[in-house]
Order: C-alpha cells, then structure tokens, then sequence
C-alpha cells in the first residue's frame, strides 16, 4: 500500500507542548547524570582518593 | 512542522504536555510508594544517604512506570468509566504508544539505576513488583476475577519490602509486616470505593466485587478484612520494630477501621449508605498513611538521638 507523506505545520499550542517536553526530557537525563555520578563517588568512597604513583 | 503519515501511520504530532506524562504516573499512589518504601528501607541497617535517597527515587519512579504501563493497558475500559474517562489517553491528550514507550522506559531505568545504587536482589523486587503488577493484575486479574485486587494487592504492598531489599539485599520478618498490613488492608480500601462505582465498573465489565458478589457480600468481606487488619496493624508495635506512638495510632486506627467497617455492613441502602462507604474508603487512606508516617518518624528520631524504641 502506498504511503503519502505530508507536511503539516504544528499549531502554536502544539509547539508550546514540544518545547515543554524537550524541557522536561532534558530536566530528566540531567537528574540522571546527576544520579549516576553521585552512584560513582558513592561507591568509590574514600578510594578515590587513591591516586596511582 | 512535522511530518504526518495521516493515512495509516497515525504519527499525529502530539499535544501531551509534561502535565500528562506525569498524570500516567498516578502521582497519589506514588506519594503512598515513597512513604512505605521509605518505612521498609528505615527498618533496615542504616545506608549512606545518598544511596537511600536514589533507591527510594528508583523504587518511586518504578511504582510510576506501573501506572503508566497501566493505563496504556487499561484506556479501552478506562474510556467507559466517569472516574478515569479524563486520564491523559481517553481523553486524547496522549497516544497510548507514547504511554507504553514512556512506562517502559521508566521500568527499565529504574530497575538499572536502583540495581547500580543499592543491589540486585532489591532491582529485580522492584521488576517482579512492575511484572505483578502490570502483567498479572492488570492484564489479567483485573478483568477476569471479583479476587482481582486481592491478589493484585500484592503489587501495591511490595515497595516496603524492596525498601528493605536496598538496604540490606534480603527480606526480613519486620519488612514481610509491612508487606501483609498493605496486603490485607487493600480489599476493604477498595471495595469501600467499588460499592459506589459499581455503575462504573459493570459498564466496563470489570468483575468487581459488588457487581459479581453482590453489595451485600462485599459489605461482609469489608468488615472480615477489617477485623483482620487491625491485629495486623498492631503486629510492628507486638514485635517490637514499631515504637509506642505507632502502637497508639495503630490501635486507634484499627479501631476505627473496624468501626467504619461496621457502619458499612450495617447501612446499606441510601444516599446514606454511599457516603458512609465512600467515607469508610477516605478513612483507609488516612489509616495507612498515619501508621506508615508515624513508623517513619519514630525510625528518624531513633536514628537521630539514637535512643532505643
């Protein structure tokens, strides 16, 4: 079955709730960031200090 | 612009706001999640707090992705009844592919970074929680059996014991406690809302308790679970894990439990009979929330001055 592709612009309302989406996605890999390093020195504790001579 | 395939590929631009991503994650049952949660992994040896809170977060986020897994299942049944027609994918506002992708995201993730924070035994609690929880009673309890919520209420009353799990990476007596007062206290807490939305669920066809059993029955198995919950509820203070506030408000609460149940079997015809069991289900909320908010308390001043319970 042929497919057809059309353009179709976004309405003002539309875009508003993209823009808040990618807001909200990049708000959550930050917090993600945040969570993995936190996990890291965590889990090193005092070893990282440990610096190789 | 966006590029739209309108004939068969349904890639309609989307108008779902952050609100109604949140909304799929029913923030109320979550605000329950993080107060147990938090119970079980204070009753646990104290972790690094930071480890405590991402777990906790993880465990949260993971009751989330239930709900939204949930209602991406559900939006056929949902779209029948009054009480959830305005959730985010009956009411249109969001494509259920867009609720099936973010609930799995959000199960994976959260199952990752709870095994990375705390342990593995305590992420794969949490992915048999999600399991339950979505394939076992939402797919396929909730529509075949008026037993739908009782077993299903198991999903609900594991987030103490994953609590637990992160701490420690195993079970123990005091976190299966916690697991069978929200186990038993599940039935009575919903069947008190069934017996008002009967209407609602018999249009969706779900075999809730009052269309199958019949309001009558119910009302008995209100007041028998409550007659079983409150002893239960005291079990923490009995054991000695809980602390003598919690064995006040426990009782208290249980009392009052067994009280609303009564007046829930007794009054049963009416815009009387109504109110009283939608106040018996308001009431339930209250009594988990006071029991599991006065455990947590008494385990952070425990912690805090250091003083023996």
């Amino acid at each position: 079955m042929p497919t057809h592709f059309v353009l179709k612009p976004l309405t003002p309302e539309q875009e508003k709730r993209r823009r808040q989406r990618n807001i909200a996605i990049g708000f959550a890999v930050a917090v993600l960031v945040v969570i993995f390093y936190a996990i890291t020195i965590v889990k090193l504790g005092p070893n990282v200090f440990v610096r190789p001579d | 612009m966006s590029l739209v395939n309108e004939s068969n590929l349904g890639l309609a631009a989307s108008s779902a706001s952050p609100r109604d991503y949140v909304v799929l994650l029913k923030p109320r049952v979550m605000s329950l999640v993080v107060l147990t949660a938090l119970a079980g992994l204070l009753l646990a040896p104290p972790v690094h707090p930071v480890i405590g809170v991402i777990s906790l977060l993880a465990i949260t986020v993971g009751a989330g992705a239930s709900g939204a897994l949930n209602m991406w299942y559900d939006a056929d049944i949902d779209r029948l009844m009054a009480r959830t027609a305005l959730r985010p994918i009956p009411a249109g506002r969001l494509a259920g592919g867009e609720a099936l992708a973010f609930g799995l995201l959000l199960s994976f993730f959260s199952v990752i970074v709870l095994g990375l924070a705390a342990n593995w035994p305590a992420a794969g609690l949490l992915a048999f929680t999600i399991f339950y929880y979505v394939i076992v009673y939402t797919m396929w309890l909730k529509r075949s059996t008026p037993q739908n919520i009782v077993i299903g209420g198991a999903a609900g009353a594991l987030p103490p014991m994953v609590g637990y799990a992160a701490a420690t990476g195993s079970i123990s007596l005091s976190s299966v406690v916690l697991f069978a007062i929200i186990f038993i206290w599940t039935p009575p807490h919903f069947w008190s809302l069934a017996l008002c939305k009967s209407a609602d669920y018999g249009r969706a066809g779900i075999p809730m308790a009052p269309n199958v059993w019949g309001p009558d029955s119910t009302r008995l198995h209100i007041l028998v679970y409550s007659l079983v919950l409150a002893p239960v509820g005291l079990a923490p203070w009995l054991l000695g894990f809980a602390g003598p506030a919690y064995g006040i408000v426990s009782l208290l609460g249980g009392v009052g439990m067994v009280y609303g149940a009564i007046k829930v079997y007794r009054q049963r015809v009416g815009d009387k009979a109504r109110k009283i069991a939608m106040g018996n289900f308001g009431f339930s909320i209250l009594y988990l929330f006071a029991l599991f908010g006065v455990l947590v308390v008494e385990r952070i001043v425990l912690i805090a001055t250091g003083i023996m319970l």
